[in-house]
């Protein structure tokens, strides 16, 4: 279980993030949501440690997040971000593999299984990034994600940059390995059908503030804010088009 | 250059005795002289070492200070005006002051090397120019002169104010230089020495000193008092027995066959002549026993400068106050001039003059292309593969070494691969302070203005140059990652 106490960002008279309080609870799915800035992914990045909050403590199991157990607990978080952040110069086997022989766990049985879970080629695993498809290089990040089998799941936009056929085949994908892993995942996304399709619970920011909390259904029937009718109209006339 | 045959030939008679060194200034009449007690010396059992055409007075003096040569030719008025800070002293008080600082003086050689200014033989008949009063008379004649000259209180300040000149065009040249100039009439008048062979060479005319004001300049040997006592009896002979017009012959000799050892040899008999053309190292032999002496100049320099350059560019990768003090000191001591350089590490207490300080001003050059492109390519690394590599659990030093670094490699290769090129060039100056390499020619070949001998330096130090740049492709292959050197798949 993850929680924000009072955890908040500001970089210089900027506020990212107003201090906040968000339980995401384990073994569930929550969905940040939000326009541009509204501090999505700066909770995420709040959440790996990435930014020190600037108000405010993020727990962990009942563990304050701290410098000195930051790398620790990051083996038991994985994460993903746009386009990937695989690393160029290393191939598809060595970007999952990275970590866990930096720990001496070497573990070639879950390399395949992962290849499995994540409908990855395994002949694909000794190209490098720039010789894989959009689709594929998310793949792999996900598998280096999930390589120590960790018990949280942190998706940044995961989706964001791939065209409509690919990005509706992965969030189906997704959708099923969620379900089969049963994971705390936290996905950011800005896309509010993706949002209602794989999260559990719905979480919209606006300005560096949580403006409402709860299902896809909550917010479309019982808005906490004209902003969420607002918001969620604005993604539906772009699909009555 | 025949030290290497001469060294087999006398290895077994003096294994007890220390090598003497003797040094040279960069100019044909120190060479020649320094071969001539090299030869004398030899004759008396002595293992010789020649460290030839050091930079200037000071870096010569450094070196005999210092121990790392024992003697060398020198004039008193130099001595007596840019060594100890005096005015003209006479032979027996530069001896007393000489010997409080360890270093002793052999009698007069016979000569008088005096500054003297020179013009074309024609020119100054057209213009009735016979001494240097007459000058007065023609402000704008176009004056070039070395630069050592230019700066000296016994030199061209010294004349200026003795004579009430007021010349309006002078600049400083290489000496040599100064003649090819004076041959393409860019310039009027320059400096020479009064037993240079080239006045005559030239047809020029050197202008009278009527008010002699110019100091004299007997030539002398100087050495340490520390050394053999046997090397300093056999240099006695010497004493005396040199004049004007034998020194110059000699220096016409050297500046002809571009042979000095050759040309000393005829201060001898004919047996010692016929062994100097027997001992005449080849060109190929020399020119590989030069590039030997340079690679080894330059592989230790760059690999400290790899070494090191890598590690400030990582330290200055995180930027802030530290990142630009590196930056900023390597770029300064990037700016600061060979020569001066040298002197400066020259007078550092244990590096001296040669081999090692040689190799640190080369690695200090060295650093700047390598730490920039270290922290530039560091820099570089997108915010996202930062993010990813932290966001893993990865240790710092792991990120480094697994992520960034080999990211970065394409960059730091190529700032390793410019500072090597520059290096080997660099490298040259390394015969300025005795140290040998491929810049042993050039500087000679500059003395005596001889580009053929200038060329046997430069066109080795060229190929070696695009050797090294071979030789950095390859290990682009080696050290740059597949994965960064392949195109991007169209999707």
């Amino acid at each position: 279980m993850i929680s924000l106490h009072g955890c908040g960002k500001t970089y210089g008279s900027v506020t990212a993030l107003h201090p906040t309080d968000l339980t995401f609870a384990a073994g569930k799915i929550t969905a940040l949501i939000g326009p541009s800035g509204c501090g999505k992914s700066t909770l995420l990045r709040l959440v790996i440690g990435l930014i020190p909050p600037s108000t405010g403590y993020v727990e962990v199991d009942g563990q304050r997040l701290t410098p000195a157990n930051l790398q620790e607990m990051r083996w038991r978080m994985g994460y993903v971000i746009q386009e990937g952040g695989l690393f160029p110069h290393l191939t598809a086997s060595d970007n999952v593999q990275l970590l866990s022989r930096f720990l001496g766990r070497e573990n070639a049985a879950r390399l395949t299984e992962l290849c499995d879970l994540t409908h990855f080629p395994a002949d694909g695993l000794s190209r490098y990034p720039v010789e894989l498809s959009g689709g594929q290089k998310q793949r792999v990040s996900l598998m280096r994600a999930l390589m120590l089998d960790p018990e949280v799941l942190l998706l940044d936009e995961p989706l964001g940059a791939l065209d409509p056929m690919v990005r509706s085949t992965l969030q189906r994908e997704l959708k099923e390995l969620f379900q089969r892993l049963g994971k705390t995942v936290i996905l950011v996304t800005h896309d509010m059908a993706e949002a209602g399709y794989l999260g559990d619970t719905i979480v919209m920011l606006r300005e560096g503030k949580i403006v409402q909390q709860g299902s896809l259904e909550d917010l479309q029937q019982r808005p906490a804010d004209p902003f969420v009718t607002e918001f969620i109209n604005a993604q539906r006339s772009l699909v009555a088009l | 250059m025949k030290n290497i045959a001469l060294f087999f030939i006398l290895l077994p008679l003096s294994v007890c005795a220390k090598t003497i060194t003797v040094g040279s200034k960069a100019f044909t009449e120190s060479y020649v002289l320094a071969e001539i007690a090299k030869v004398l010396l030899e004759k008396a059992g002595f293992t010789m070492e020649h460290k030839q055409g050091m930079g200037n007075t000071a870096i010569v003096w450094q070196a005999l200070t210092s121990g790392a040569i024992d003697m060398y030719p020198d004039y008193t008025g130099t001595i007596s005006r840019e060594l100890l800070k005096k005015k003209e002293l006479t032979h027996d008080q530069l001896a007393v002051e000489l010997r409080k600082l360890g270093i002793g003086i052999t009698g007069d050689l016979g000569f008088d090397n005096r500054y003297a200014l020179t013009m074309k033989r024609s020119m100054a008949a057209a213009l009735g120019i016979k001494n240097i009063s007459d000058l007065r008379n023609h402000p704008d004649l176009r004056v070039g002169i070395t630069h050592e000259f230019q700066t000296r209180e016994d030199g061209w300040p010294l004349i200026l104010s003795a004579y009430g000149l007021n010349m309006s065009n002078v600049r400083g040249i290489q000496h040599t230089l100064a003649y090819v100039a004076m041959q393409k009439d860019e310039i009027d008048i320059t400096d020479a020495y009064s037993t240079d062979s080239d006045i005559a060479k030239y047809d020029l005319v050197t202008l009278d000193d009527d008010r002699n004001v110019l100091p004299r300049y007997r030539a002398v040997f100087l050495y340490r008092l520390d050394i053999d006592p046997k090397a300093i009896i056999a240099l006695q002979p010497l004493v005396g027995t040199i004049d004007e017009k034998r020194m110059i012959g000699l220096n016409a000799e050297a500046d002809k066959t571009k042979n000095y050892a050759l040309a000393a040899s005829k201060y001898f008999d004919k047996a010692t002549q016929e062994q100097a053309i027997a001992h005449t190292e080849s060109s190929m032999t020399y020119i590989l026993r030069l590039t030997g002496q340079h690679l080894i100049i330059v592989g230790i320099s760059m690999a400290a400068a790899i070494l090191v350059g890598v590690l400030l560019g990582i330290a200055a990768s995180s930027g802030g106050f530290v990142g630009s003090g590196i930056m900023s000191l390597t770029g300064v001591l990037q700016t600061i001039p060979s020569l001066a350089l040298l002197a400066i590490l020259v007078a550092v207490p244990g590096l001296g003059v040669g081999k090692q300080t040689a190799i640190v001003a080369l690695f200090l050059y060295g650093l700047l292309p390598i730490v920039r492109n270290t922290a530039t390519g560091l820099q570089d690394i997108p915010t996202p593969i930062r993010e990813s590599a932290e966001a893993l659990g990865l240790s710092r030093l792991a990120i480094l070494t697994k992520v960034y670094l080999p990211m970065a490699s394409r960059t730091i290769l190529a700032g390793i691969k410019t500072s090597a090129i520059i290096n080997v060039g660099t490298a040259t100056i390394a015969a300025l302070i005795g140290a040998g390499g491929l810049g042993e020619p050039i500087i000679s070949g500059l003395a005596v203005n001889d580009p053929g001998k200038i060329l046997q330096g430069a066109i080795p130090a060229a190929v070696l140059a695009l050797l090294v740049q071979f030789f950095f492709d390859l290990l682009d292959r080696a050290f740059i990652p597949r994965g960064l050197r392949l195109k991007p798949a169209t999707e």
